[in-house]
């Protein structure tokens, strides 16, 4: 979706020059992801992937004119190099890391509300796969190939599922126009309601996979949001459904401590909503495409 | 991460929260001089387990003579509590805590989390001490007070004063409650919890304010910059496979079916258990190898998995994106020449390279069931089982 990232969005990575920054770096730029350059504090000045390096956010906006950042920072200065973007004047920042304290989400979204709505960074992530527009953009660390282009938008918190939907949609020959990431973390940076409007009003998608889990108020937030505010379908599946209350299932968001935090609660409360449940992980795809042959 | 009580108290006294006289203790003769020393006429012997509801499963005893605190200490020590929230299997009681009695006029509840919705620490309330939290919201919840506090500047002592006074605190108390609020507060956002729990805070008959039974939760994820409080985790209250896990970077939670999972990435991870509980079946853990799948997580997570006596069939199913179906079949074998595997083992590859993945493991010695989605993967691993 063009309103996240397309083809001329200029890319710089946070963390450029480390392992994982070199390598899904290199990933983007072969899928076509127009990356300008990168940061890492200390080396500025020099070349890495034949792109500039940067000391700065900052100085990396001033002389390639990026406005899109994926950070691949350690957990401990994640939160750091998140701010620094926001107030760099990057507008879509993608944090890949897992790890950052819940403390220290809190203090970022805090730190961003001193923009105005036009001028704020939109954050995606933490713990994420972060976000592709088939053929146009990847700012992510997702199998490329695995998205075929079309008109089906994704929200996903896990990764992996995220592309197993994907490859479900490929198989029966339904591309994606956007797949968003958005984490397993309890405090992410956009939620399934912040994405979920923005699918509302791309010219490019015409329905919407909502893949969500056990834990937090967000499935049911955007469930409720589509009640009143949507008029392309949401088709949903919760993962989860064995999922024992009180623990922490590998995201430290994915854990049932109130009410409605379950699978089957979180499913309840989305018919209500007027929105199509995919009753099993293997049939998300059949399940979209029997909406949309209804539209 | 959780704690013991004795460390919660111990942690929020620092903060200025008044807890009543006690000490840690490990054995009959260590209970019994450390009832003297805390002096009075009545004491309570406290096993410390990492759970809640320990009165009812007969882990707090009150006593009336130091000798009785030593009875009670040894009917406690090595002893294996059952509660609600421990599972069948209970928890051990390496220490016990001695504390001296208190005279209760009110017992209230004081609990601090993070709110999801609003993205803030909220603080919660009630006059219905004692109870716990869910029951207090199913049975009174017209008693529960919350207030939301701004994590930038932190808690004001006028919100902390709103909730002493909406607990119907009398006035010359209210501002030693409101104390012991903010306390509450600056132990939460300063050390990096996710939950801080005194039920019930207690008015005494002495009129004070006294932290009675406190518990902590940490997060995971802030412990590199939290080195003293990461010190007070006790392994002996984790299961110990979940112990060996978190050790080398797996998430793995301990279940009670026998269909033993190896999956990357936690969403995927908890689909494959619904679909095996879709499929008739049960799992006997969860376990997310993170989203890489590296061949040596692989046979980590082969170790964990075989190590559990309740697992009947091992089901592998991993969607390799930027690391390979090949490179992970190649992981997979190797695994199982360090790893002898004597339960059916069905293996689901999918994404990057699938047929290559797949011919591999074909070509090796492996002896196998192949799936192909995530559907034929369970209904594959649960067949097995009643084979």
């Amino acid at each position: 979706m063009t309103v996240l990232v397309d083809k001329n969005s200029k890319i710089i990575i946070q963390g450029f020059t480390g392992k994982m920054g070199s390598f899904h770096a290199d990933e983007m730029i072969k899928y076509g992801s127009n990356v300008v350059g990168g940061v890492t504090p200390g080396k500025g000045g020099s070349k890495h992937l034949n792109l500039p390096v940067f000391n700065t956010v900052k100085d990396a906006v001033n002389e390639t004119g990026a406005d899109a950042s994926i950070l691949f920072v350690p957990p401990a200065f994640a939160a750091d190099s998140a701010m620094e973007a926001a107030d760099a004047g990057i507008k879509i920042c993608v944090a890949i890391v897992d790890g950052i304290p819940s403390h220290d989400m809190i203090r970022i979204k805090r730190y961003m509300r001193r923009y105005t709505k036009s001028s704020k960074m939109t954050l995606v992530g933490p713990n994420c796969a972060g976000i592709i527009s088939p053929g146009k953009s990847m700012l992510g660390i997702m199998p490329g190939h695995i998205y075929k282009e079309g008109r089906i938008g994704i929200i996903s918190r896990s990764g992996t599922l995220g592309y197993e939907a994907a490859q479900q949609l490929k198989n029966l020959n339904i591309g994606v126009s956007t797949s968003v990431g958005i984490g397993g973390d309890p405090i992410n940076g956009s939620s399934f309601r912040d994405i979920i409007e923005k699918f509302e009003t791309d010219d490019e998608t015409d329905a919407i996979l909502m893949i969500g889990e056990i834990g937090g108020p967000q499935e049911v937030a955007a469930g409720e949001f589509a009640k009143e505010n949507m008029k392309k379908p949401v088709i949903a599946y919760i993962a989860g459904l064995t999922a024992p209350k009180g623990r922490v299932m590998g995201h430290a968001g994915a854990i049932v401590s109130a009410y409605g935090e379950s699978a089957i609660e979180k499913v309840e409360i989305l018919k209500e909503c007027g929105i199509t449940i995919s009753k099993n992980p293997s049939v998300m795809g059949e399940t979209v495409k029997s909406v949309l042959e209804k539209i | 991460m959780d704690i013991h009580e004795y460390q919660a108290k111990k942690i929020l006294s620092n903060f200025g929260v008044t807890i009543p006289r006690g000490g840690i203790v490990y054995s009959p003769e260590n209970a019994e001089n450390k009832a003297r020393e805390i002096g009075g006429s009545k004491w309570v012997v406290k096993a410390q387990i990492h759970s809640g509801a320990r009165g009812k499963a007969g882990g707090i005893i009150v006593c009336n003579t130091p000798l009785e605190v030593a009875q009670a200490t040894d009917k406690l020590l090595g002893k294996k509590l059952v509660t609600n929230q421990t599972g069948p299997e209970g928890k051990i009681v390496n220490r016990i805590y001695i504390e001296e009695a208190t005279d209760i006029e009110k017992e209230l509840y004081l609990g601090l989390v993070f709110d999801r919705s609003s993205e803030s620490i909220m603080v919660v309330a009630s006059t219905e001490g004692g109870m716990s939290v869910e029951e207090i919201s199913k049975e009174k919840p017209e008693t529960i007070i919350r207030s939301k506090i701004e994590v930038a500047v932190g808690m004001q002592n006028f919100q902390a004063r709103e909730l002493a006074f909406g607990l119907g605190i009398e006035p010359d108390l209210i501002r030693r409650a409101s104390d012991t609020i903010i306390g509450c507060y600056k132990a939460f956002s300063e050390l990096d919890a996710t939950m801080v729990e005194v039920n019930p805070l207690v008015i005494s008959k002495q009129k004070q304010i006294l932290a009675l039974d406190c518990k902590m939760s940490f997060d995971n994820n802030a412990m590199f910059r939290r080195s003293q409080v990461s010190e007070l985790r006790d392994k002996t209250q984790e299961d110990s496979k979940e112990i060996f896990a978190s050790d080398r970077g797996l998430n793995y939670v301990s279940l009670d079916g026998n269909i033993g999972n190896i999956i990357n990435g936690a969403g995927l991870a908890m689909a494959s258990m619904d679909m095996i509980k879709l499929a008739g079946g049960a799992p006997a853990n969860f376990l997310d190898v993170g989203g890489g799948a590296t061949p040596e997580k692989i046979v980590k997570a082969f170790k964990l998995v075989t190590m559990d006596e309740k697992v009947k069939v091992i089901l592998v199913n991993i969607f390799a994106g930027i690391n390979r179906c090949d490179w992970v079949a190649e992981g997979i074998v190797d695994a199982l020449k360090k790893i002898e595997i004597k339960v059916p083992l069905v293996i689901r590859l999918a994404g990057t390279n699938v047929e290559k993945g797949n011919q591999i493991l074909k070509e090796s010695k492996i002896n196998y069931i192949e799936a192909n989605t995530l559907e034929d993967a369970a209904n594959k691993a649960v067949a097995a089982l009643n084979k």
